[in-house]
């Protein structure tokens, strides 16, 4: 066996009373890809945190290529040969890409010699590893996927030899992700180590050499890739068998519950988001939006969910919706019957701060059923509700006092759709159901979807996750630039001919 | 209005937009720091005190510069350990600030000398006196250039000089230098800084510490070059006009320039509301002149300069997460 670029020794960390990592051991071989799965919470991030000098270790130990290594702060790891990039990117967003790599690693106080050795070197990486960017552009002007290769320059500039990636393709199309895999790839050629954590388990079957499962503060196992199955590793991470292709009988569609005609809109900057939308969605079907993120799939939403003007119409059971002015709004489209999962939770979905029998009511707190009398709420009623809610939808923990923002991902993303979903609503709108939602709740979240259907209702489900809307819709619409590309059946399409339709090649299929 | 009334307001704006200028200046490293400082005013009204007393007592405008620095630090720090250390709310650190100031400076002022809060009246060289710059006599009577030389640019203390000197300065020192690179990236994206391994709090203490030192010159040159001592709140809100000033630069050292010559300018007008009414045909009360640079700031921040984008961490006590 080749040396262990890393090795972690019984690496132990806590935080007050939760043990975030118990006794930690791994090894990871120089020169290979090697993956970190695990539920949300797992102490996945906790642990390359300390390897990057974020947190100290309570106990154990780390060797970099052999050596004992002491890692007390970020300054350290770098000199140790670690790079790391973040999920959430650390760049500065009015920097250009130049600035932004040698912060930190400028050669003397004055910056031009600096920014001239780096220009140069910048120039030799992105032809090695097909890493363009332009030096000179600023950072929020360019792609999430551009600004991921500055973080891997970054790295790289700082001469890292081990590389740790947390979540990296979790704001990428899958066309960036290809192309960051390539990148992995030609690294590990030259014999950089890399640590890719992630929980997406199609990624570590398709890149990893090795796979490391951590499963509540605990290594689990640690696995050749080859050796092992998504079912295998799933069932690793989650402590039980779980269930990755959604079980569902066929759909029996029933009456158009919703009718969507020659919807447009336009953004704050006057451009077109919308450019002549229309569809159907009847009783007992899920319509399935694909699409590259940013081609109008949110602002059907808003427009759908009464918080954009649009232009348009869009009628319900055979009623015209307003789509502008005072009656457009998420209270009045919930009277009429639209339920709505926004797709970004933490600032729509929730009030971060606010106790989770306050969240659980939002947005029908002005029903009957939740006032005491004219002036006051039932406080006791609401509680009462969203411990029952808390129970059914199986949020942990079921404590309805505490802040939304106590919860993790997948149980904050509970609470919304018990919110939701228990007011029965004649159709759900849901967009990215499942974004940063640990597997064992996927799994819950695809049920209850699944169950809403079959209750005879309509869903619209709009997500950048393909596998997801493959598996759970019963039709399919492609969006690409505003406009549906085209509507496809789930049983006989197949990924190649969606992403062509979301990349605007293919015309109506 | 004739030639030498202009050139005689015109001198009054760079006398009285200098304190604007150096505050600005002062706001301008903190802010860009990522630590917002409405307590300019506080350390302005510190060090004018210990300018005044330290200059009186010894007789040496210089060691009163001195001990006008060494307030101003102290509060900088006080306004570091309450808002970098302690992570506490940067606005109300800096409003007590001023509070603590307001109170103190008269305190002790009137504990020491028992004049009602002032200070004893400086003379000699326990002032910063003009300095005539060579040749402002012997060109004065050269048309149009002769004034503007002698009233304008000569004739005016040490201090302006150096505040001015300052502006190049410190917009090479913030785009140019490592340093000024570490302190924007402080109070963009402190996290990114931090993952660099540069430590947030350091950088920010250092742009405080730019901060004090500059707000010392300020309250320094209110008391012993522009004025005569120190008074009760003589720095006059000149703090607050100071930040609608970096804010109307849009948090940029070579328009910070501009911007408080400007706000001097409608201060010196105030002072001359016989030129106004013969100028305008109106008469228009002093006090809205006061009020012209918060006027125009509002409209400023309206948007009608463009987008002025505020240092995007600024206000937030960096805490580390993931």
């Amino acid at each position: 066996m080749t040396q262990a670029a890393i090795q972690l020794k019984g690496i132990s960390k806590a935080f007050g009373t939760v043990q975030a990592n118990r006794d930690i051991n791994i090894s990871v071989a120089k020169g290979t890809i090697h993956g970190i799965i695990g539920e949300n919470g797992a102490g996945k991030s906790t642990l390359m945190s300390i390897l990057y000098g974020f947190y100290k270790a309570d106990a154990g130990q780390i060797f970099i290529n052999g050596q004992p290594t002491l890692i007390p702060d970020s300054q350290a790891a770098i000199r140790a040969g670690i790079g790391m990039v973040f999920q959430h990117f650390k760049l500065v967003q009015n920097f250009t890409v130049l600035e932004n790599v040698i912060l930190g690693a400028e050669d003397g106080p004055l910056l031009n010699a600096s920014l001239t050795k780096a220009r140069k070197v910048l120039m030799e990486l992105s032809r090695e590893y097909e890493l363009d960017v332009h030096p000179d552009a600023l950072i929020q002007d360019l792609s999430v996927g551009h600004q991921q290769r500055v973080e891997i320059l970054k790295a790289l500039y700082r001469q890292a030899d081990i590389l740790i990636l947390d979540e990296p393709t979790g704001v990428l199309t899958p066309d960036e992700a290809d192309h960051l895999f390539r990148i992995l790839r030609g690294l590990k050629a030259q014999g950089k180590t890399i640590i890719l954590i992630t929980h997406k388990l199609r990624e570590i079957m398709e890149t990893t050499d090795n796979v490391s499962v951590m499963r509540r503060g605990t290594m689990v196992d640690t696995v050749k890739t080859t050796e092992s199955t998504p079912e295998s590793l799933a069932e690793l991470m989650v402590g039980r068998k779980v269930l990755l292709e959604v079980e569902k009988k066929p759909a029996t569609p029933g009456e158009v519950v919703l009718s969507v005609q020659d919807l447009h809109m336009r953004d704050e900057h006057g451009v077109e988001r919308l450019k002549g939308i229309s569809f159907d969605i009847r009783a007992g079907e899920i319509l399935g939006i694909a699409g590259v993120s940013g081609n109008g799939q949110s602002e059907l939403l808003e427009a759908l969910g009464g918080f954009g003007a649009a232009t348009g119409v869009i009628t319900l059971k055979g009623q015209v919706l307003p789509l502008s002015g005072p009656q457009a709004n998420g209270q009045s489209r919930r009277e009429a019957g639209i339920a709505h999962v926004p797709e970004d939770r933490q600032h729509l979905g929730l009030i971060m701060d606010f106790a989770a029998w306050e969240n659980t009511a939002f947005g029908y707190h002005n029903d009957a059923k939740y006032q005491k009398n004219r002036l006051f709420m039932d406080n006791e009623a609401l509680r009462a509700d969203t411990a029952a809610k808390m129970a059914t939808f199986d949020v942990r923990p079921p404590i309805p006092a505490l802040a939304a923002k106590h919860f993790s991902g997948g149980n904050q993303q509970k609470l919304v759709v018990a919110r939701e979903i228990e007011q029965d609503p004649d159709l759900l709108l849901i967009g990215q159901p499942t974004r940063g939602v640990d597997i064992g709740a996927i799994e819950f979240i695809h049920k209850q979807i699944v169950a809403l259907r079959d209750a005879g209702k309509a869903v619209l489900l709009v997500s950048v996750e393909l596998d997801e809307i493959l598996s759970l819709s019963d039709r399919i619409a492609v969006m690409f630039d505003g406009q549906i590309m085209g509507f496809a059946d789930p049983e006989t399409t197949n990924e190649r001919a969606l992403g062509l339709m979301m990349a605007g090649v293919a015309g109506k299929a | 209005m004739d030639y030498d009334t202009l050139m005689q307001i015109l001198g009054s704006t760079v006398r009285l937009g200098t304190p604007l200028l150096l505050a600005c200046l002062a706001g301008l490293f903190s802010e860009r720091s990522g630590v917002f400082d409405i307590g300019l005013e506080g350390k302005m009204l510190a060090a004018a005190m210990a300018a005044a007393t330290v200059a009186f007592m010894t007789g040496s405008a210089w060691i009163g510069l001195g001990a006008g620095i060494v307030a101003s630090l102290l509060f900088s720090a006080l306004h570091g350990l309450a808002s970098i250390t302690f992570k506490g709310n940067q606005l109300i650190s800096g409003v007590a600030l001023n509070f603590l100031a307001s109170g103190l400076t008269v305190l002790i002022a009137q504990a020491l000398f028992k004049q009602g809060g002032r200070t004893p009246a400086l003379a000699g060289d326990a002032r910063f006196n003009p300095i005539d710059l060579p040749f402002a006599e012997a060109l004065k009577d050269l048309p149009l250039l002769g004034p503007l030389y002698a009233q304008v640019i000569s004739g005016h203390s040490i201090l302006v000089y150096a505040a001015f000197a300052a502006v190049p300065l410190s917009w090479w020192l913030l785009n140019r230098t490592r340093f000024g690179l570490r302190l924007r990236a402080a109070g963009e994206n402190p996290a990114a800084l931090d993952t660099a391994g540069v430590s947030v709090v350091r950088m920010r203490y250092a742009a405080l510490f730019i901060t004090g030192v500059l707000c010392g010159l300020a309250g320094a040159y209110m008391a012993t070059a522009l004025q005569a001592g120190f008074g009760r709140e003589m720095t006059a809100g000149r703090g607050y006009i100071a930040l609608a000033a970096l804010i109307f630069a849009k948090w940029r050292a070579l328009p910070a320039l501009g911007a408080t010559m400007l706000f001097g300018f409608f201060q010196a007008l105030a002072l001359r509301p016989d030129v106004v009414e013969a100028v305008t045909h109106v008469k228009i009360s002093g006090s809205f002149l006061d009020a012209l640079p918060y006027i125009l700031t509002v409209i400023a921040v309206a948007g009608f300069i463009g987008k002025s984008i505020p240092p995007r961490a600024g206000g937030e006590p960096y805490v580390k997460e993931r």
